[in-house]
């Protein structure tokens, strides 16, 4: 599975549909326990980022782009009309293949300074991404990053589907081998290592505390209780979705700046888990009983047929 | 005041010589040393300035160490008397990589979680002196107190390194 891409895996058709499944029934334990009641793993990192404190400087954009090696941008980092950019609908910047992580800026009435809102991928305890990607591409670090392997990609794109906030990204200008992309929380150059991602080592203002998970969440609800008045009472990512990695704080309600609390806190595979779970069932088990009442029921005739 | 002006600055410049990614030639009395290095230059800091317009007011931006009490919920609810600490400095408390392994197991065993919660030092900067520049109506853009080096340039895609014109992403 390690050595396949696009074209393989196409001319390999149906072979690489019986890999591909065989690869789904033989998920490595850490994707296993997804299934169960996985809660993510006890000592995994993450970041706290308390946008009150975001000043809109898109220094960690500037960061993200040289430690991922990423495409020259389109315009400057230090060049601020990027904020007035829309998108179809409206809508504000997304991550994209060349850029992994962007921050957006809200104008909320009420408030002296407008709220700017760094997005990236928010590593998912239980991710939805990793779930419905069927060559396995995925995987959750015991760190807490949720990383991939583009050499087993195929560009199918069903993870940028299943993401419940839209963070993978798809190469769309590589014609030979496109490939969906994100944010791995540096994994490869720097948490592995134990250090923080460059975003959170570049920002100038604090906005972003790596540590682990859980004391994490302490210190968010410690920053909340020390300033009632200021925060809204939600710490956003510590259950939507199963829990995410990245954490966020804000004085403003979270639905007004972009974020979607509608998503639940089930994990999204829980809603699959157990389509999922009857799948090697069926693809297993089932070939085999039924050739078995096959040959059963014609041994008979095939008796027969060789005393003839 | 427990403290000197000139130790101040001494002390700044000590700290700024403990830092392992600045070039000790650029270092002078009153400066504050780019922390990450090299994207911008030292702030000149006139620290004879602040403590005039401040009106010799230490506490404004040495919060709790200089014998004046904290109103900061989180550590008014102990520390209820005026401290006055040895070393006044921002370095003293606030961690150059506040999130290196070594620091973060050092934090992780204060049983007090709001001695935990503190930003690293070039977090306490610029918490510090923007928070009051937005409010005084000091000078709040980047390069207002620190130039922009050639590297900072290359990082940021800017100035000479910025990209050509009329290039536009049609994948957003």
């Amino acid at each position: 599975m390690k050595n396949m891409n696009r074209r393989k895996f196409i001319t390999n058709g149906v072979a690489a549909g019986g890999l591909a499944v065989a690869a789904a029934t033989s998920r490595p334990t850490e994707a296993k326990a997804a299934a169960g009641t996985f809660g993510g793993y006890p000592d995994s990192m993450g970041v706290l980022v308390d946008m009150t404190k975001c000043i809109g400087c898109r220094t960690c954009e500037a960061a993200c782009n040289e430690e991922q090696g990423l495409p020259a941008p389109d315009k400057p980092f230090d060049d601020m009309s990027v904020y007035d950019e829309e998108r179809h609908g409206g809508l504000p910047r997304r991550t994209t293949a060349k850029a992994y992580t962007v921050v957006n800026k809200y104008e909320v009435a009420g408030r002296d300074h407008p709220l700017f809102r760094k997005f990236q991928c928010n590593h998912c305890q239980e991710p939805a991404c990793l779930t419905s990607c069927f060559v396995n591409a995925y995987s959750k670090t015991p760190e807490g990053a949720v990383v991939y392997d583009p050499t087993v990609c195929v560009g199918c794109r069903t993870c940028m589907v299943a993401c419940p906030f839209y963070v993978p990204a798809y190469s769309y200008e590589s014609a030979i081998n496109p490939v969906v992309k994100k944010c791995i929380m540096c994994y490869d150059t720097r948490l592995k290592f134990g250090r923080p991602p460059a975003c959170v080592e570049a920002c100038p203002n604090g906005v972003m505390t790596f540590g682990k998970r859980k004391d994490l969440l302490a210190q968010a609800h410690k920053t909340i209780e020390n300033n009632p008045e200021k925060y809204v009472k939600h710490v956003y990512g510590e259950h939507e979705v199963g829990g995410t990695s990245w954490l966020y704080l804000s004085d403003v309600p979270f639905e007004e700046v972009g974020f979607d609390t509608h998503l639940g806190n089930a994990p999204i595979i829980s809603y699959v888990k157990d389509f999922l779970a009857m799948v090697p069932m069926v693809l297993t088990i089932w070939p085999a009983l039924f050739a078995g009442f096959h040959l059963l029921s014609t041994r008979k005739a095939a008796a027969d047929n060789d005393k003839s | 005041m427990g403290f000197k002006k000139g130790k101040i600055l001494g002390l700044a410049t000590l700290m700024a010589l403990a830092l392992p990614l600045s070039p000790p030639q650029a270092l002078a009395e009153g400066q504050l040393n780019d922390i990450h290095g090299n994207l911008y230059e030292a702030v000149e800091f006139d620290h004879d300035m602040h403590i005039e317009l401040l009106q010799e007011d230490c506490s404004k931006c040495h919060h709790h160490v200089a014998g004046v009490a904290t109103s900061q919920r989180g550590c008014a609810s102990c520390h209820r008397q005026a401290v006055e600490v040895p070393d006044p400095s921002c370095k003293s408390c606030h961690s150059l990589e506040p999130f290196s392994a070594a620091e973060l197991g050092r934090t992780e065993g204060i049983p007090f979680i709001n001695h935990r919660v503190k930003p690293g030092l070039k977090a306490a900067y610029h918490q510090g002196c923007l928070g009051c520049h937005q409010e005084m109506g000091g000078p709040v853009g980047c390069q207002d107190c620190h130039a922009m080096t050639e590297n900072g340039e290359k990082f940021y895609h800017t100035g000479a390194h910025a990209p050509a014109p009329g290039k536009t992403d049609k994948h957003h």
